[in-house]
């Protein structure tokens, strides 16, 4: 009965809010997929078809046919449509071109050459796909070398992260120590300090033990995350202490129980911190900016940035090479989204 | 895997055996926090205290011993103008224009991100079919790198770009929406806003749902309109989690980077120059690298970042519930 009463608020036919409730949802749909559905859909055109405008929505190149030219060339040709002498259009091959004159023959009977103005032919378009967005990047650039790089970075520093940050939750949750509160109060006063405001004096220490250029320039700052010690933290603090004291009594090592005992029970915890530290590595921006100056040191999103820099005008190879950096991402966010949400919403709010 | 787990943990045991021996069981604690401290202390806490120096000195040198030390010198580069009251004027007037263009950029975008944000989560909050479904579309831009979004709303707001052709169609005037500087301006708030709304209204959403049933039975009960509603209860219930988002989006504006770099590059001019990029480009990007300034001036943000914390704990500890800082804070 109340269930009756709580849905719909008590109406059997929708309120007009209802209405301008899914109205906004599916616009903010429209808003949120759209621009990534469209950089999918172009990253899919080939090199021509990227600079059409008004542009298409799915991927057309100009269809193109075998022909032998005059003096017997097997080669592929493009199609047009030309208006022909009796008012319907005919297809047509291009053989070649001198300024806006075209030298072009019928597709069914190539006998016959005429020579047509560019502008009075429309070419013969088909959908398909311009996989040579994505095999180039492999082929032409260091492509793989930036891909490497970003998931080295990205698999190492959450290893890193995760064994550190429990580590210090286990100690921080598990034992009493003097200094204990103190460590507590360092770790939140990190929190409260954005690593903008030291990125100078970092750099320096960075560049100072000679990391500056290396991947691991990147990984060492980053794998101590103040967030990550508070979620485990939070966490460990309901894993009962009785477990604890009964291993002890079997003379296991404080590093037994933590390996084998408080890390298996904190799973849940290290999920999500795993999943956010990975978001977190895969997508940083501006200390790697700093810190990796070479060209074949550059993570993903570097070479995003650099290659947007130079060739403004290869649009084709950027929107290929941003969507294989948002795969991942979207991959995550697909399989895990429930984790991130429930992570965000205990840890952000307490 | 769990060979290779099962090797890292013979490899730390007889060290733990030898460390527990030494220093007794709650000493031991020390060994656990020992690897977060170091990195905290070499990557975080040395660096604050370096950062005053280099303020403080002055030359070229990466090296702090080698930096001839010049007291308040770079501060008053900073603040150094002919007419304190026309910001153009200034030796550094690119500081000042990008203090400017940060702090028009946090009251706008601020504003907007709450509203949006807020009704994003009203609107997820009622009943609707298929509510995780729809929490995870306003979501997923959240994900992507600020890079991502960049080239995205890049390749949609070039000359020949979605946009442009969406307005064609519909009989109106393309622009150059990027190169002017009101109009890049705009996008770049909006792109924050989409970007970043999803968090918001992700920790919103929870606060919303954390409100008890029966106190909307009640008001129910009462026949309270839906505006009353929202502004007697709603609202008030709402306001740690709204005081924690706010403070959250204040102090992420205020360090605006990676996004407007990529898309705009801080252009045109500097209209789209904010403090970070600011300390960036003094300090790393040009020729000559002049540590010191930037270390002044990402002080300067230090001192605005600090003021917006402290009001942050004085209206979290007026509110009801004590708060912590979004675990989507970096690093």
């Amino acid at each position: 009965m109340r269930q009756f009463f709580t849905r719909t608020r008590g109406r059997t036919r929708l309120h007009w809010t209802d209405w301008l409730t899914y109205l906004y949802l599916f616009a903010g749909l429209l808003l949120m997929f759209a621009p990534v559905l469209w950089l999918v859909l172009s990253s899919l055109k080939s090199e021509a078809a990227i600079s059409d405008f008004p542009p298409t929505l799915l991927p057309y190149t100009q269809k193109m046919v075998m022909l032998a030219d005059e003096q017997g060339v097997q080669k592929l040709r493009p199609l047009f449509l030309v208006q022909g002498a009796d008012g319907k259009p005919h297809q047509m091959v291009e053989l070649r071109r001198i300024g806006i004159i075209a030298t072009m023959v019928d597709a069914v009977h190539p006998e016959q050459q005429v020579k047509i103005n560019i502008k009075l032919r429309t070419p013969v378009r088909e959908v398909s796909v311009a996989t040579g967005n994505y095999t180039g990047l492999f082929a032409k650039f260091n492509f793989l070398q930036n891909l490497n790089n970003s998931v080295f970075i990205t698999v190492v520093a959450t290893l890193i992260t995760l064994l550190f940050n429990s580590m210090a939750a286990f100690a921080l949750s598990k034992y009493r120590f003097r200094g204990q509160q103190t460590v507590l109060l360092l770790i939140i006063a990190t929190l409260m300090i954005p690593p903008t405001i030291i990125l100078v004096p970092a750099f320096l220490i960075v560049s100072g033990v000679g990391l500056f250029n290396s991947l691991w320039g990147v990984i060492w700052p980053a794998v101590a995350t103040p967030t990550g010690v508070f979620l485990l933290r939070q966490y460990m603090l309901t894993i009962p202490d009785e477990l604890i004291e009964a291993a002890r009594m079997d003379n296991a090592s404080e590093w037994r129980i933590y390996w084998k005992i408080v890390l298996p029970l904190s799973a849940p915890a290290l999920a999500v911190l795993a999943i956010f530290s990975v978001m977190w590595r895969w997508n940083d921006f501006l200390w790697p900016l700093l810190v990796l100056s070479k060209p074949e040191k550059f993570t993903l999103q570097l070479a995003l940035n650099s290659f947007q820099g130079e060739l403004t005008t290869e649009w084709h190879y950027l929107l290929a090479m941003t969507v294989i950096t948002l795969v991942p991402v979207t991959l995550v966010f697909a399989f895990l989204q429930k984790y991130i949400a429930t992570g965000i919403a205990s840890a952000g709010v307490k | 895997m769990s060979f290779i787990a099962s090797c890292f943990f013979n490899l730390f045991e007889p060290l733990f055996r030898l460390g527990q021996r030494w220093l007794g069981l709650s000493r031991i604690a020390w060994l656990f926090v020992a690897p977060n401290l170091i990195i905290f202390g070499l990557f975080t806490f040395l660096p604050i205290i370096i950062n005053f120096h280099y303020a403080m000195t002055a030359g070229v040198q990466i090296m702090p011993s080698q930096r001839p030390f010049v007291g308040t010198e770079n501060f008053a580069l900073l603040f150094e103008c002919r007419d304190h009251f026309d910001l153009a004027t200034c030796n550094q007037d690119l500081f000042w224009k990008a203090i400017s263009n940060t702090s028009k950029f946090t009251v706008l975008q601020v504003i907007l991100m709450m509203f949006f944000s807020l009704l994003t989560a009203l609107v997820l909050n009622r009943k609707i079919i298929g509510r995780s479904f729809w929490r995870g579309v306003f979501f997923y831009p959240v994900l992507l790198s600020p890079v991502v979004v960049a080239l995205l709303w890049k390749w949609i707001l070039q000359k020949h770009g979605l946009l442009n052709a969406g307005l064609l169609a519909a009989g109106l005037d393309s622009r150059e929406w990027l190169t002017d500087s009101g109009w890049s301006f705009f996008w770049v708030i909006f792109v924050s806003i989409w970007a970043h709304m999803g968090f918001y209204t992700l920790i919103l959403l929870a606060g919303l749902q954390a409100i008890p049933r029966e106190v909307y039975d009640a008001a129910e009960m009462d026949a309270a309109s839906p505006w009353r509603t929202l502004y007697r209860i709603t609202l008030p219930l709402l306001m740690p989690n709204l005081i924690v988002v706010v403070v959250l989006a204040l102090i992420r504006a205020i360090q605006i980077f990676d996004e407007v770099f990529v898309l705009t590059g801080g252009g045109p001019g500097s209209a789209t120059t904010f403090i970070v990029q600011y300390i960036y480009q003094v300090g790393f990007a040009e020729q000559i690298h002049l540590y010191g300034l930037a270390a002044a001036a990402s002080l300067v943000l230090a001192a605005g970042i600090l003021v917006l914390t402290l009001i942050q704990l004085k209206l979290s500890r007026a509110g009801k519930h004590g708060s912590k800082n979004g675990s989507k804070q970096e690093r």
